[in-house]
Formats: structure tokens, sequence, C-alpha cells
């Protein structure tokens, strides 16, 4: 900037600076949230209109009763989470959560493999007895109220 | 009988925020002298008025009165008192309280110490903060009243969330708090200054100090967070950018570009509107954030209760106030003169970059937070992470910290690349000898990559400023800047290194088995219970060994709370001074085997160490400030006598 500029054309310049990156800054979240977010399904979804192989998904649900399984080697867990319509296998390596209990609501952050089964790299589970995931009330009502049900019962 | 003595003080405090508003809008006309003599007082006794509730409040869960809703809801007679106390502000009620009694101090100590300002703007500014606080305590007394009797009192407490019954809820809380709330100030000195026409170094000089305060604060709640949340959460991570982890961030990225901003405008009168501007910022983000965590749009360990009519109250407010505040920074901004002229290569010219860096970056974090919101009134359910904001941050992160590397070593208002042409060799020398060393004895990704490289070259060049400048004469905020630079380097170090070096190993061992993790060696000798005073546990005993050194052991546990029923994992952490050993112990897998996650992070404690060292620069440079100021409060006081003594 030369020395003849005066105060208000440098200020104008500043501020023209500062609004072009503020809106690349803007388009390139822009663009980057929609191909990097990762959208939440529950099963009857992800089996109606599945995710492409690969790509980074959450899956919501139930824990179904009697799925749980531990594998050979001590640390890796099958089991299906359905929502009363579609019913997904899930495969877990890991610590399971504290709160992880069968028949109850678990969000799996992961990805869906080729064979059909949802490769969890973390699970949510209720965070403690009045926390249920948000992404839980997606499912039916009648689930729902399970839910419900269960979380008001534990902090009676 | 406690109970109600809180809520009276509560309504008192309330009522003389309200008395503040009034006289101190009132003041502004001339002639209310009598009216303006009012305003200090009334900020100065709201402010011990309303320490006074949140004192009755820590009495009601030290005595465990469960005839107190809020007690009965959230404590338990047989929690240890450090936790009946800290439980008092781990609930949404009783945090909210902390955050009013906090707005309220910081508006009695501006009250009391505060001269520099001319009257008039310092009358506009407590007007402002009485106007934040007078919503707060009608949020607080209206929707969330923490002193709520029950009609019958409780036979046993329902007890508190045992992920909070940790030493971190002691800390963590309040001073993040200190920090969200403090920046109030900023927001009412750019208001008091907007109303008043007095955008001038000598305001930024004025509120230097309390933003400093503030950030300070803030940078430790911060980092206490991510500690307390890397190791009670047991996943082994130290930020999961969770919305609630980035609505403490946006207000430090605000405060930390008002920071700079104001030193601008204090030092060369430049950049009047800009700083206005961000000390509004910097406190809307604190108020988003308390939206985002406190109206229950958001589901995590922050958001205590899911009450649609709070949520309301709250974007209420944010709507007056923010809207408010832009609205008069729309009428008034184009009345503040500009202020002097600088060239691009000069220290105004770093530092604009850095903080259109910084604002950017604070763009770039709200979107990301506020996007899963705007999809889901389109009923997509998204979730937005690391996959998002690693790398779009990164792209105005990385050229940030290569400015920041050399900004400190220019001039103000106008300098040359060639004056400082040989710092300028070794800082980019150093870093590349660090790229081509690194890439070349490791293959690790891109991100951590340039993170490693650019910690070398911002750690060099952070204290490159001493160069040629005798010691004892460097003011100490200059240290303190040299600090700061240099935690930032740390952490930054830390972070790298955790995300490129650390080693996980998942396995089931038998007792007496044992699992490597990188060059640690783990003998599982013993799972045995253990009780504390509310809790029963398994506890596993690792004999660790470093690289075949001595073996040290460590205990992680799986606890059971009996109030509320819950199980937690505790990890168990062995500390070298190169990094961190991580062990957790899962369920038995049923064949006598037991689950144990290990995690070797070198040097990942960098990270905490450099949060600390960032937050003791800030110190550094208050102490600097501070001291400068009463040297020249001293000096003016002095020539004053001198010039009455020569008139008389």
């Amino acid at each position: 900037m030369t020395t003849g500029l005066k105060a208000k054309h440098q200020r104008l310049i500043l501020i023209v600076i500062a609004v072009v990156v503020l809106i690349g800054a803007a388009l390139l979240a822009a663009y980057a949230l929609r191909n990097q977010a990762s959208y939440f399904y529950v099963p009857a979804q992800m089996a109606a209109d599945p995710p492409t192989v690969g790509q980074a998904v959450r899956l919501g649900g139930m824990v179904q009763e009697g799925s749980l399984e531990t594998l050979a080697d001590g640390v890796t867990f099958a089991f299906t989470v359905g929502d009363g319509e579609a019913i997904v296998p899930v495969r877990f390596a890991g610590i399971l959560p504290d709160l992880f209990i069968e028949g109850s609501g678990v969000v799996a952050e992961g990805r869906l493999n080729n064979g059909g089964t949802f490769v969890a790299d973390n699970l949510l589970a209720k965070h403690d007895e009045n926390y249920v995931p948000r992404e839980l009330q997606e499912m039916t009502e009648h689930q729902a109220r399970e839910v419900v049900a269960e979380t008001t019962d534990t902090g009676a | 009988m406690i109970a109600e003595l809180g809520l009276a003080a509560l309504w008192l405090a309330a009522a003389l925020a309200v008395l503040q508003l009034v006289a101190g809008a009132l003041s502004q006309r001339e002639g209310a002298e009598e009216l303006a003599a009012l305003v200090r007082p009334a900020a100065i006794v709201q402010g011990f008025i309303a320490a006074f509730a949140f004192l009755m409040l820590l009495v009601l869960f030290a005595q465990t009165d469960l005839s107190v809703k809020l007690v009965a809801m959230n404590s338990h007679s047989d929690k240890p008192m450090i936790f009946k106390l800290s439980g008092a502000f781990g609930n949404h009620e009783g945090s909210m309280l902390l955050w009013i009694t906090v707005m309220a101090l910081a508006g009695s100590l501006i009250a009391a110490v505060e001269r520099r300002l001319p009257e008039k703007t310092m009358l506009a500014t407590l007007a402002a903060q009485a106007f934040v606080g007078v919503g707060f305590y009608a949020f607080l007394l209206l929707s969330s009243n923490p002193f709520e009797r029950l009609p019958e009192p409780a036979l046993e407490g329902m007890g508190l969330n045992p992920l909070l019954q940790d030493i971190g809820l002691v800390f963590h809380p309040p001073t993040l708090y200190i920090g969200y709330v403090g920046l109030s100030v900023a927001f009412s000195f750019a208001v008091g200054a907007l109303l008043t026409r007095q955008v001038t170094p000598d305001f930024a000089r004025a509120m230097r100090p309390w933003v400093l305060g503030a950030w300070i604060f803030l940078t430790l709640g911060i980092t206490a967070g991510s500690y307390w949340a890397y190791y009670e959460l047991g996943w082994g991570g130290w930020w999961f950018w969770d919305p609630v982890e980035n609505a403490s961030l946006m207000p430090w990225l605000a405060a930390t570009a008002l920071l700079h901003s104001a030193s601008v405008l204090a030092s060369r009168d430049a950049l009047r509107t800009w700083t206005i501007m961000l000390g509004v910022v910097a406190f809307s983000m604190s108020m988003v954030g308390t939206f985002l965590v406190r109206s229950g749009i958001l589901t995590s360990v922050h958001a205590f209760a899911v009450d649609p009519e709070r949520g309301t109250f709250i974007l209420g407010l944010l709507v007056i106030y923010i809207g408010g505040a832009l609205l008069l920074f729309g009428l008034r901004a184009g009345t503040v003169s500009e202020g002097t002229r600088f060239s691009v290569t000069s220290r105004e010219g770093a530092l604009v970059f850095n903080n259109v860096m910084l604002t950017a970056l604070l763009g770039i974090v709200l979107l990301g937070t506020l996007y899963p919101l705007f999809t889901e009134a389109f009923d997509v359910r998204v979730s937005v992470g690391p996959p998002y904001f690693n790398p779009v941050g990164a792209i105005f992160v990385v050229p940030m910290l290569m400015v920041m590397a050399v900004g400190p070593l220019l001039r103000w208002r106008k300098d040359s690349i060639s004056r400082i042409r040989l710092p300028l060799l070794i800082i980019g020398g150093a870093t590349l000898a660090a790229l081509v060393l690194i890439s070349l004895l490791t293959s690790i990704a891109i991100l951590p990559l340039l993170g490693l490289v650019l910690a070398v070259g911002l750690g060099i060049g952070s204290f490159m400023p001493i160069r040629g400048r005798k010691l004892r004469l460097l003011p100490i905020a200059t240290w303190g800047m040299m600090v700061a630079h240099f935690g930032i380097a740390v952490a930054l170090f830390g972070m790298a290194s955790e995300s490129a070096f650390s080693e996980e190993t998942l396995a089931a061992v038998a007792i007496g088995g044992s699992a490597e993790v990188g060059p640690w060696n783990i003998v599982l000798t013993e799972v045995s219970p253990t009780a504390g005073p509310n809790w029963t546990a398994l506890e596993g005993r690792l004999l660790a060994s470093y690289d075949g050194a001595a073996a040290i052991e460590v205990n992680p546990q799986s606890r059971n709370f009996w109030a509320p029923p819950q199980e937690t994992t505790e990890s168990a952490l062995a500390t070298r001074w190169n990094g961190q050993l991580y062990a957790v112990v899962g369920r038995e897998a049923g064949d006598g085997r037991w689950q144990l996650r290990l995690w070797w992070k070198p040097f990942v404690t960098f990270i905490w160490y450099g949060g600390i060292l960032v937050a003791l620069g800030g110190v550094l440079a208050l102490i600097g400030r501070v001291m400068a100021d009463l040297k020249r409060r001293a000096i003016k006081s002095r020539g004053a006598i001198r010039r009455a003594e020569t008139a008389a």
C-alpha cells in the first residue's frame, strides 16, 4: 500500500479483503459439509436405501434381545440393531459402552461393508439415566415409548 | 430458611440490576448526577448479593437439604463432600446461577476499579452489563429457580451423574464460566463505547486487561475440560468436535482475535470498528454456546434437562442482546472515524491477517456446529465430525501459524521483509529441516506432518523477538506474548504427535497373560473387587514395563455407582516425559479372559502443557499491562501535583 493512500481507502480495502475471505470460508464450509457430514439411518432406511459401502454414517436403533455375542478373539462383538421394520447386523471391536444393554437403544458410528454388515468404530449408548440419544426419537412411536419407560424406570 | 434467603437474595440482585440499568441509562442525559452516583454502588452491591445467593445454594448442597427440589434431584447423602459442593453447579439451575454470579461479580469489579474511561462511557458500560444481567436473572427466576422447594421433602436424593463425580467438576465449570461470562465485560465495553462514541485507544487499553483475564480462564477451562474428557470417558480421545466443545472454542477464537485487535487499537489507534465488532461477537458466542448447551436442542453430558420452554427463553435473550448490539453497531459504526493507516508489511498487517484467519475459523466451527440443526429442519439427521473440522480448519490454521511465527518480529506501522531477513531464514530453515527429517524418517499423514513441522517453526519463531534485545529490558507483556505463542507450538506438537504416533491394542487377556502396545509390555496380574464411598468396582492390576524397564502398576477400574445406578469406566494412566500409557479394562469375555484396551500416546501431555503455557503467557501479559498502567497513572498524578505546585 503506497503512502498516498487515504485512511478511508485503506479501511475499505481491509473490509473487502475480510469479506472476501469470510465468504470464501463460508463457501468452503458449505461444500465440505455436504460431503463430510455423516448421515443418520434407522434400520428400515438402511434396508430400503443403503448408503454407499465404506461411507461414514450413523445407525440408530434398538439392540435386539438375545442377539449379542462375543467372538472368539474376546474383543469383537456381533449383535443386531432393529427398529421393528428391519434388522441390521452390526460388528464392533472394542469395549462396550457402560450402558450398552440388549433391548436398549444405541447409535453406532461406522460404515456398511460389502456383506451388508455394519462395522462400528464407536457405539453411543445412553449417557446416563436421563439421556437418550436424540436420534432415537426417529424410531417408531412404540419403541420411543419403550425407551421412555425404561429410562424413567431406572431413574426412580 | 436458607433456600428462601437465597431466593430473596436473587430477587434483590435482580432489582439492583434493574436499578443499575435504569440509572445508568438515564444518567446519559445532562443534569442527572444524582442518578449517576447510584450506578457504581448498585453494581458493586449486586455482585455481592448474587454471590450470597450462590453461597446459599452451596450450603443447601453441603447439608443435602432434600426439601429443595434441585438438591433432591441432583445430590445424595452418600456423596463425598467435595462432590456435594461441586454438584451445586453440576445441573442446569445451579450452573445458570453460577453464570449470573460470575456476571454480577465481573460488573462489581469494573464498577469498583475501572477509572480510565470518561465517566459517561463507564455509566453506559455498566448499564449495558446490567441490561444483559436482567435477562439472565429473569431466565433464572422465571424458568429455572434453583431454590424451589418440594411439597414434601424427598427421602433420598437421586444422586449426581457419576461421570461428573470427578475432581474435574471442581475446576472445569467455574474456570470455563469465569472465562465465558467474563467476556460480557468486553461486550458491555463495546456497547458503552458505541453509545457514547468513545472508540479510542484509551477504550482499548481499558478493555484489554478484562478481556485478557476472561481469556486466561477460558483457556484454562478448555484445557481442563479436554483433559477431563480424555481420562473420564475412556475413549482415549482429547477433542471430539462435540457441539459443546465447539461452544467453548468459539468464544475463545473470538476472544483471541479481540485481544490482538485491541492491542492494535491501544498501541496504534487503528482497527477501531473491527475491535468493537469482536467485542460484541466474543460474548455473543458465549451466549450462543449457552443456548446450544442449555436449550436441550443437543444431547450431551452437558445438556442437563430437555425443556423447550427454557430453550425458547434463551433464544429470545439471544435475539434481543445479539440483535440489539449488532443493530447499534450498524447504526453507529459509520460514525466511528477511520483509524491510523499502516503498511501491509507491519505488525498491524500481520495482526489483521491473524484476525481474519481466526474469524474465518470461527465461521467454520460455527457453521459445522449449526449445520445438523439446519438439516434437521428438513428432517435429515446428520452429524459433523473430524472429517469436516480437521481439513477445513487446517486451511485457515496453517497460514495463520506461519504468519504467527514471524508477525511479532515486525515493527508497527511500516516495516520491510529485508530487515528481518536473518530471523526469517532461521525460522524457515528450521521448518524446512523438520519437514525433510520427519518425512524421511516416518510416513505420517499430511495434517499431523504439517502440525509437527509448524510446531517446530513456531516454537523457534516465538522466541525470536528476544534477538538483539537486552533480556532485562524486555517488557513483561512481551514475555507473555512469547510464552503464549510458544504454548501454542507445544500444544500443536502434542496434537500432531498424538494423532501421528498413537498405538492401540485391543485384546482379551487371561490372568497372568500379557499384551504389547508400542514400547510397553503389560501383564494382567489380577482383577479384584474394590469399593469407594458410593461405588463398588472391579479393579484390574496391570504391571506395565516400558522398554524392558522395571514395571509400574496401573489400576483401571470398571465402577458401579448405586445412586444413580450406573457403570463407568475409569481409565488408568502412566505418564512419562515422552507420553502416556492409557489403559481401560472392559468386561470379562466369558472364558476367564478380560478385555483390555491399551494406548501408547507419545507426547500427548504436551497438548495440556501447551494450554497451561498459553494461559501463563496471558497471566504475564496481564501483569505487564496492569503494571504499565499503574506506572502511567503514577506519572500522571505526579505531573498533576507538580503542575499544581508551579501554579501555586
